[in-house]
């Protein structure tokens, strides 16, 4: 089925309240993208300016720009997907990627093209503006906001108007370096500890009526170095959120590090200062900022309720059977909702990727069963469709099993997420991309993710230190680098354990370097010992956040234990012994590090 | 409406074809497969599959077979196919090449045209043979040799119209990649005039240059992308019509993007 059989078949009833587009950046990256070749604008400009649009570098070759199409709150809608479908097919490699921050990312994009990406997602209401460079990246929102059973109330309308306001605002355009806002629904969900600023809804009572506000982090981050964000105040209500992002913004602006590239994200700052002197230049900067702001600055909240219809069915097909694989994927993808009779499905991917035509066939799936007619990217390189109702989840399972995209496990620790790594980076130094794919493969194939022990746990692979596949922030997190035996170099991956995002979110602890071809080997035995030592309620995150505080009481007492038992499988074999050891995956030629010029902070 | 070039028009659209159908004016080359075609086609159209073209494609075959679908040199011919317009490029080009002046694409795929709820029937029209002259117009095609030496002159293009993957695992050195998937929009096999020149400009595509496009194996994708040059009248264009598979079999040098491995972005 081609894309234009379904916009024929299925008319759109939900649609964007928000255009996030401009149409005249893509005539203006055009010309300058012209102006840059013929030499009449210089390398450093132009690539502030690419970077400005949302077009990233791509690994040792000035050719080619990856697109990072942000999707603040996540929010995307099926003709969105058809045209970003499209748009991979013509201008990249015939596959997305959803990221960790809820953008959709087209790689291998001939720079002489990225405007004309730009036009495709202007007529559909979508933008790269600020996806990457010194500037408010895409304003996160936790997937389940709004039908999460936990939250107390729905932050998607604030993350909306933050994403809203800040874009194109001439205040963030040359930040110290980027800057990251999540807002999520609950602690269990989290996410908010790790970034710039977070926010997690709350209320308080004040005279008998009910107040809405935030507990906001700041001054969180993953990299090279990664911090755990403080929270401001017990409570900021509505009114003071944006005059508190405002003047967090101007004091990171003033007071970040513009000379030191790897030290100038906030959390440096804040780290340096000492808390309690950020947080009152934040309390002072913020008075400034309510005394002095005219009255209409101020965040365009759209509260009106998004419209839920159960889409009509076409045929009846209820005396069927759900096919094989059906209870497993319920169990492993769907989460009840709030309102009830309604459950949020997550798609299964493969560290994040997709196809074009599983993107189009996605938009068609979109339409026919969610209730809001519109889908949310989520935290780990997956896309969610929700209010979908009950009695309509066998016939959906029917409908992803035809297009691929009915694995299961993509809310257990079987949806590993690995970074772009070797097949796109230029500060990559290992194929961290593949290798989540083959531990996954191996989940799956062995049914972990339907061991109630391991649900709640995570896996994360970054191919280098500087975080973007958050290993730091997983319960068995990898990030990537070389090593060698005499002349033979291999792809090695520092490993950490217990990290996590939620409401006791802490840093993996480092354990030990393991070879990249002994990574699933290490992950089964770190597995094997938890269900050696754990009591009867344990699950993998809960033992191993005992060991790592060393409050663990059988013979497993620190991380250190679980390193001995480990030592064995990461012994590299001689090149005679195992030549296969020696390559990375996804690669047939000897192991080598070998990296450009980063974009990213380090 | 038609574009109209130098050499005449590129594109017939379906409003023309259908008044041309009824004058009797046209000769209607379908290059789907024979099982499709006889189950229903445009009314009056002949069948010609790409793959009955192409087991022998010498000029002296083809003016037979042009001669049995009864086109002689003055036939107004449209090609069309249900392949996104590539296959029927390729015969169009094929055609071209033997020194018909009159050839055009439709606009658009047959399923399209069935979507739209035209007309078609499953009837085989009855062909009076007719007799077309040869006259071969080389300055249209590429061959190995040629392009070997073409490819290093400042103003010769070569375009690689395979995807991009195919393109960066491995190309004709010097080669541009232009996926044919970015020829087309929506539902036309060509892009409007204006949205074809912005894309090609954007890529260094214009003026004087000779431009030679290639694909994976036999002339399709890049012949549409023949035809996509000359819808926005770049004037010298050529088609490598044997493409990549012949380059590889006479194992001349390739070039690949290296250092990554973009595979592995790969959904498939």
């Amino acid at each position: 089925m081609t894309v234009s059989d379904l916009k024929q078949s299925a008319p759109d009833s939900a649609k964007p309240k928000i255009n996030w587009s401009s149409i005249e950046e893509a005539d203006n990256f055009a010309k300058t993208v012209k102006l840059f070749r013929q030499g009449k604008y210089d390398a450093d400009s132009f690539r502030r300016f690419r970077l400005q649009h949302g077009a990233y570098g791509t690994r040792m070759t000035g050719d080619y720009a990856m697109v990072r199409i942000k999707l603040p709150a996540g929010e995307v809608y099926p003709h969105q997907l058809e045209k970003i479908s499209q748009l991979s097919e013509q201008y990249s490699i015939g596959s997305a990627h959803l990221s960790t921050r809820e953008n959709i990312q087209l790689h291998w994009v001939i720079l002489e093209d990225v405007s004309e990406i730009f036009r495709g997602l202007a007529e559909v209401g979508l933008t790269s503006r600020e996806a990457c460079g010194n500037s408010v990246r895409n304003v996160m929102c936790s997937p389940l906001s709004g039908v999460c059973p936990d939250e107390i109330f729905d932050a998607t309308p604030y993350a909306l108007a933050t994403a809203r306001f800040f874009l194109r605002n001439p205040m963030a355009q040359n930040l110290p370096r980027k800057f990251k806002f999540n807002f999520t629904c609950c602690e269990k969900c989290g996410m908010v500890r790790i970034v710039d600023v977070g926010l997690i809804p709350q209320t308080r009572e004040i005279n008998g009526t009910t107040q809405r506000g935030f507990k906001i982090f700041l001054g969180g981050g993953l990299g090279n170095k990664s911090y755990i964000g403080h929270q401001l105040e017990e409570f900021t209500p509505e009114e003071d959120l944006l005059y508190t992002s405002i003047a967090v913004m101007r004091l990171f602006d003033r007071l970040g590090d513009r000379k030191n590239l790897a030290r100038n994200r906030m959390r440096y700052l804040v780290n340096d200062m000492g808390w309690e002197k950020f947080q009152n230049l934040v309390f002072k900067e913020r008075a400034i900022v309510r005394a002095t702001q005219s009255v209409i600055t101020q965040l365009d909240v759209d509260l009106s309720p998004d419209e839920i219809k159960r889409p009509i069915r076409i045929s009846d097909e209820s005396g069927e059977s759900a096919p094989d694989g059906y209870a497993r994927w319920l169990k492993t993808n769907t989460i009840q909702q709030k309102q009830s009779e309604y459950r949020s499905v997550f798609i299964t991917l493969e560290a994040g990727d997709i196809t074009a035509s599983q993107l189009s066939s996605l938009a068609g799936i979109i339409r026919e069963f969610s209730a809001e007619g519109k889908a949310r990217t989520g935290f780990v390189q997956n896309i969610a469709i929700r209010y979908v109702h009950e009695d309509d989840l066998p016939r959906l399972y029917s409908r992803l099993l035809n297009v691929g995209l009915a694995k299961s496990g993509s809310l257990t620790m079987a949806a590993p997420i690995g970074c772009s790594g070797t097949t796109s980076c230029n500060l990559a130094l290992t194929n961290s991309h593949r290798l989540a794919k083959e531990v996954q493969r191996k989940f799956l194939e062995l049914k972990l993710d339907e061991d109630e022990d391991l649900s709640d746990s995570s896996i994360k692979i970054s191919g280098c230190p500087n975080s973007c596949g958050q290993h730091g922030i997983a319960t068995i997190g990898f990030f990537g680098g070389g090593a060698r035996v005499g002349k033979d170099m291999y792809a090695n991956y520092q490993m950490s354990l217990g990290g996590r995002s939620d409401g006791d979110s802490m840093l993996g602890l480092t354990c030990l370097r393991v070879p990249a071809k002994r990574v699933i080997p290490v992950i089964l035995k770190i597995i094997e010992i938890f269900k050696e030592h754990k009591k009867p309620d344990d699950t993998l995150k809960t033992w191993l956040h005992r060991v790592v505080n060393e409050n663990e009481d059988s013979e497993i007492k620190s991380i250190k234990d679980i390193q001995k038992l480990l030592e064995p499988l990461v012994v590299p074999p001689t090149q005679e012994e195992d030549p296969d050891f020696y390559l990375d995956y996804g690669s047939d030629a000897s192991y080598h590090t070998k990296t450009g010029k980063g974009e990213c902070a380090a | 409406m038609c574009c109209l070039t130098d050499s005449g028009k590129i594109i017939t659209d379906v409003d023309s074809l259908r008044s041309e159908i009824r004058d009797k004016s046209v000769r209607v080359i379908d290059v789907r497969r024979e099982d499709d075609y006889k189950q229903d086609h445009i009314p009056s159209a002949v069948n010609l599959p790409l793959a009955n073209l192409l087991s022998d494609d010498s000029p002296e075959r083809v003016a037979k077979l042009v001669n049995s679908l009864g086109i002689d040199d003055e036939t107004s011919v449209v090609v069309y196919d249900d392949t996104f317009g590539a296959l029927a490029s390729r015969v169009a080009w094929t055609l071209e090449y033997l020194g018909h002046a009159d050839v055009s694409l439709l606009e658009t795929t047959y399923s399209h045209w069935k979507s739209l709820g035209l007309e078609n029937d499953n009837q085989t029209p009855e062909i009076q043979a007719k007799e077309h002259s040869v006259n071969l117009k080389p300055e249209i095609l590429a061959t190995s040799d040629y392009l070997e030496t073409a490819k290093n002159r400042d103003d010769v293009m070569l375009i690689d119209n395979r995807e991009r993957l195919n393109f960066l695992e491995q190309h004709i050195p010097g080669a541009i990649s232009l996926p044919y998937r970015t020829l087309a929009s929506n539902d036309q096999i060509l892009r409007p005039k204006d949205d074809m020149k912005r894309l090609l400009e954007n890529r260094g595509i214009s003026g004087n240059s000779e431009i030679i496009t290639y694909c994976g194996s036999v002339g399709t994708l890049s012949g549409l992308a023949y035809y996509a040059l000359k819808s926005v009248d770049l004037p010298n264009a050529k088609l490598y019509v044997r493409s990549f598979k012949e380059w590889k079999k006479l194992e001349k040098p390739t070039e690949k993007q290296e250092d990554a491995s973009y595979w592995d972005l790969s959904a498939e």
